[in-house]
């Protein structure tokens, strides 16, 4: 995800990665990751979650890649929270489909 | 295949990796006259999010949300004779029966289908991701948002290159990078977005494309389709 700014609060860190900042640590699920220092930074904390963080020199432009530290791509099975526009730009969410078996099918014309 | 198994409880979901906006999938997507959802990945979230590397790829997806099987090769052909024509040049008849059946296989019988992993495994057979790879996808978005805003400048090169390099066997930020070179270079537009490789003294702005890939990786196939 891009980012216009690195000094995100806790509460907007979670809202973008899904990781909660509790006494403990950062944590998603069960999954709680101890944090080096109490004072809340959102760089060191995504790199300590394995999220790269990729400055645009000279531009106030951050890209922050997913999370890496369960070692593979997925780190659970749950597609709830995924969205994407369809092609007239309307958000749609995997979760308006459930009830139903899904084959979520990537293509490309390339 | 969709028509046939929808009365069962089944949806196709299609997404289309292209940052060059929904008037391109449109293109392909009008043709084939389909009934299902059709969404737009501008910036290749599904390659971020679930590890897809290359299309086509499918996830199968239960009745709760849950994924059955993460990204792997898929059959479904994309759109239109002209996407579907390419398709059939990389897909193997008796891959797409099978595929098929298993599909069917696990439309009828849900989790009781051995086609459906368990969460643990449907973890572990995702494909790997190190931080490298993080930052690939980093990169890609990046490049791609750069791109957007100033056409394929030398920044949003740096961040494709970056990309291509760090994640070398992600098919999909290599093709997409290389189909815009493609269609600002072609006359014919379409033909364009399927170009792989320089022809012979291009100028290319890229660290790789598919005709060295493939003499690396798979001589025999590339001396097969004439490429030295």
């Amino acid at each position: 995800m891009l980012l216009d700014r690195t000094d995100l609060s806790p509460e907007e860190f979670q809202s973008l990665t899904g990781w909660e900042i509790k006494p403990e640590g950062a944590c998603k699920g069960e999954t709680c990751v101890p944090l080096a220092s109490a004072d809340f930074d959102a760089v060191s904390t995504a790199e300590r979650l394995g999220m790269a963080v990729v400055e645009e020199p000279g531009s106030p432009l951050w890209a922050l890649g997913p999370e890496s530290i369960g070692g593979r791509a997925l780190t659970n099975t749950d597609t709830a929270d995924f969205a994407l526009p369809d092609l007239d730009g309307n958000e749609f969410r995997l979760s308006s489909l459930h009830g139903q078996k899904v084959l979520l099918l990537a293509w490309a014309p390339y | 295949m969709r028509e046939e198994l929808h009365p069962q409880g089944f949806e196709v979901v299609d997404v289309c990796l292209e940052m060059g906006g929904a008037e391109i999938a449109r293109l392909y997507v009008d043709e084939a006259h389909s009934t299902h959802p059709s969404l737009l990945d501008e910036s290749h979230a599904m390659d971020a999010r679930f590890g897809v590397t290359n299309i086509p790829q499918a996830i199968w997806i239960d009745e709760a949300g849950q994924i059955v099987r993460p990204p792997e090769p898929a059959t479904c052909p994309p759109r239109g004779e002209t996407a579907e024509g390419i398709v059939k040049m990389i897909g193997d008849g008796a891959f797409r029966e099978k595929y098929a059946a298993r599909l069917r296989d696990w439309v009828a019988n849900g989790a009781e289908s051995r086609y459906a992993l368990s969460p643990e495994d449907v973890i572990a057979r995702s494909r790997p991701r190190s931080p490298k790879v993080s930052q690939a996808a980093a990169h890609f978005e990046m490049a791609q948002h750069l791109w957007r805003l100033q056409g394929l400048s030398e920044r949003a090169l740096v961040h494709f290159n970056a990309a291509h390099e760090l994640q070398p066997d992600n098919i999909t930020y290599k093709r997409q990078a290389y189909s815009v070179v493609g269609v600002e270079r072609s006359d014919d537009t379409e033909r364009g977005r399927f170009r792989q490789a320089p022809e012979e003294g291009e100028d290319w702005p890229f660290i790789s494309d598919f005709n060295r890939d493939l003499l690396a990786h798979d001589p025999k196939l590339a001396e097969k389709l004439g490429l030295s």
